[in-house]
């Protein structure tokens, strides 16, 4: 199925990645480009065959549920772009 | 000092233990290398006083007694690895000036073991590339250029800048992270070898994620058995990492015994791609020749599904990163570029944080995983990853190893204009196999092409069988004895 101009634009919104009018079309066809190549997996037959979800065969290990680390808020906010009181600071959410 | 360039880091390992050199000296000649070589623009940030410093200690600790598997020898760390104090950019916008207040695991295990950091080296942006084309910091030059030729060529990628710092001998060795080929192809381009283990054997904690159960640190190095020691340094098992292998750290330098015997090595009909050049196809079969010498078995094998591993790539790496990479928000690190409100400010901050390459990924991936695509697209691309892993797995029975080539091309022009992004894509057809599937592969320096360009040959090994590609890859650079050296080198 082609990706319209529309469609890119709704990606990119649920991307959160601004994409000007303009650029929409080189987009979608970069973007029908490679849709219509990964495509031929259609090909392959994988009728019962279980997704792979890891490379290696392993179980993911349990911990104890204990505080390992922390108690350094400077640290944590250090690269914050705006910061203040040990909270991150962003635009207002709610009126 | 000049000479202490040449020496390999099993070289330098042992004439600093006998303090015929000292790691001051060592790093102030690679200090001095790497101001020689700064057109080649392998590092995106220096940190000769972190240098100096590092060399000091492990001088001392070497007068002491204490000295550590990479004592005082001086690396270039992929800016990929978070460094306590040092900016961390993963080749982005978005993390221009980020500085950590923390370590990555594999890169504290380097400094534990007395490694010395150089500085940051330049790479794809969020490792997404196969020229270091990609990077907020500008493209990286391969010191090797074709015979009779001043055109500079892209040194692979996404470990762009670490290979072409070891091959100018602007660092004695380097760290690489690879997803689909991002250790292997960068030094099949750069005449070096370049080690991808099995995933899980060095921890990701600390390494900026792009696709997390492709990602795998691994060294880039002059020979093999700098490749050996370097692993044995980065591996090992890390609480820290969900995935991390829970398993003792061989010695994997011991395993260079030369001797491959009776071992049975596998070629994979499937890697004779069409319009593969001549050269690379006689490289191959030298390659068989060589391990036959040696007195190896030569078996043909079949992995039917590799057709389909780049596709499939293509699906699962940009699904997992548009996830990763959700993190950049301008809220907590990084660039924010503000707006009326907080969706504004995320997609202006996106908009202008991300490179093209890396906004078409993050789409592509939004795309495959959004309402109604979910199960057209990624999880049909995770069932056939699952059969691309049964091919290796049913090649196992029938041999130890495959050797095949590493790249389908040699080193290509940075001016080589790849608008196609498939086309790019297909530099990693013979390395994103072994990628999807979790194993070890090595790409080993094993001739040049007719304009003199280094290409490589491949080693594949079945989980957990770095000592059996180790101690194969061994063979094959003895066999091969690459002395090709690079246009441009430091001196």
């Amino acid at each position: 199925m082609a990706l319209d101009k529309q469609t890119v634009a709704k990606v990119a919104h649920l991307a959160r990645i601004r994409v000007e009018e303009d650029e929409l079309e080189t987009l979608a066809g970069e973007m029908n480009s490679i849709i219509g190549w990964v495509e031929q997996l259609g090909e392959v037959d994988t009728d019962g065959v279980e997704p792979m979800t890891s490379a290696v065969d392993l179980k993911l290990r349990l911990r104890e549920d204990a505080i390992t680390d922390g108690d350094y808020p400077d640290r944590v906010l250090k690269n914050g772009p705006s910061t203040e009181m040990h909270f991150y600071v962003v635009p207002k959410v709610v009126e | 000092m000049s000479d202490m360039l040449t020496l390999t880091l099993a070289e330098a390992r042992d004439k600093l233990r006998a303090k015929e050199i000292t790691a001051v000296e060592l790093t102030d000649a690679y200090l001095n290398a790497m101001e020689q070589t700064r057109d080649l623009n392998c590092y995106i940030t220096e940190t000769p006083e972190k240098a100096r410093a590092m060399a000091k200690a492990s001088d001392e600790r070497i007068a002491a007694g204490k000295a550590g598997a990479m004592e005082g020898l001086p690396i270039g760390m992929k800016d990929l690895f978070c460094t306590n104090g040092v900016q961390s950019t993963a080749g982005s916008h978005i993390l221009e000036g980020f500085t950590p207040t923390y370590e990555s695991t594999v890169s504290q295990n380097l400094w534990d073991a007395g490694a010395v950091m150089l500085g940051k080296t330049n790479l794809d942006e969020f490792a997404m590339g196969s020229s270091n084309l990609t990077s907020y910091y500008g493209g990286v030059k391969n010191p090797y250029t074709k015979a009779g030729s001043n055109q500079s060529l892209v040194p692979g990628g996404s470990s762009g800048g670490s290979a072409a710092a070891v091959a100018a001998h602007a660092a004695i060795a380097a760290t690489g992270t690879d997803t689909g080929g991002s250790i292997r192809q960068p030094a099949a381009f750069a005449g070096l070898v370049g080690f991808k283990p099995t995933y899980g054997r060095c921890s990701r904690w600390g390494i900026v994620a792009f696709a997390s159960s492709l990602d795998q640190a691994g060294p880039m190095t002059r020979t093999v058995r700098d490749s050996a020691i370097m692993l044995g340094a980065m591996a090992g098992f890390d609480a820290k990492d969900s995935t991390s292998l829970d398993v003792a750290v061989p010695d994997f330098e011991a395993a260079l015994t030369g001797d491959i015997r009776g071992m049975k090595i596998g070629i994979p009909k499937e890697y004779r791609v069409e319009n593969m050049p001549a050269d690379i196809e006689a490289l191959w079969k030298q390659g068989i020749e060589w391990m036959k010498d040696a007195g190896a078995e030569v078996v043909d094998v079949t992995l039917p599904h590799t057709k389909y591993a780049l596709p499939t790539y293509y699906i699962v790496a940009p699904a997992e990163a548009s996830s990763n990479l959700a993190r950049y928000d301008g809220v907590r690190f990084g660039l924010r570029v503000e707006g009326k409100d907080l969706n504004e400010m995320y997609e202006n901050t996106r908009a202008a944080g991300f490179g093209a390459e890396v906004r078409r990924r993050v789409l592509i991936g939004t795309y495959v995983l959004s309402a109604g695509y979910y199960d057209a697209y990624y999880l049909k691309a995770q069932k056939v990853r699952t059969k691309i892993a049964q091919d290796f797995k049913n090649a196992w029975g029938q041999c130890d190893l495959l050797l095949t080539p590493t790249t389908p091309s040699a080193a290509f022009a940075m001016d080589e204009k790849i608008d196609d992004p498939v086309a790019m894509y297909l530099n990693d057809v013979f390395t994103v196999p072994a990628s999807l599937a979790g194993l070890p592969g090595i790409s080993v320096p094993a001739g040049v092409d007719k304009d003199g360009l280094p290409l490589g040959l491949q080693l594949i090994g079945p989980a957990m069988g770095e000592e059996a590609v180790l101690r194969a890859a061994g063979v094959l650079e003895t066999a091969a004895g690459f002395s090709a050296k690079p246009a441009l080198m430091a001196a």
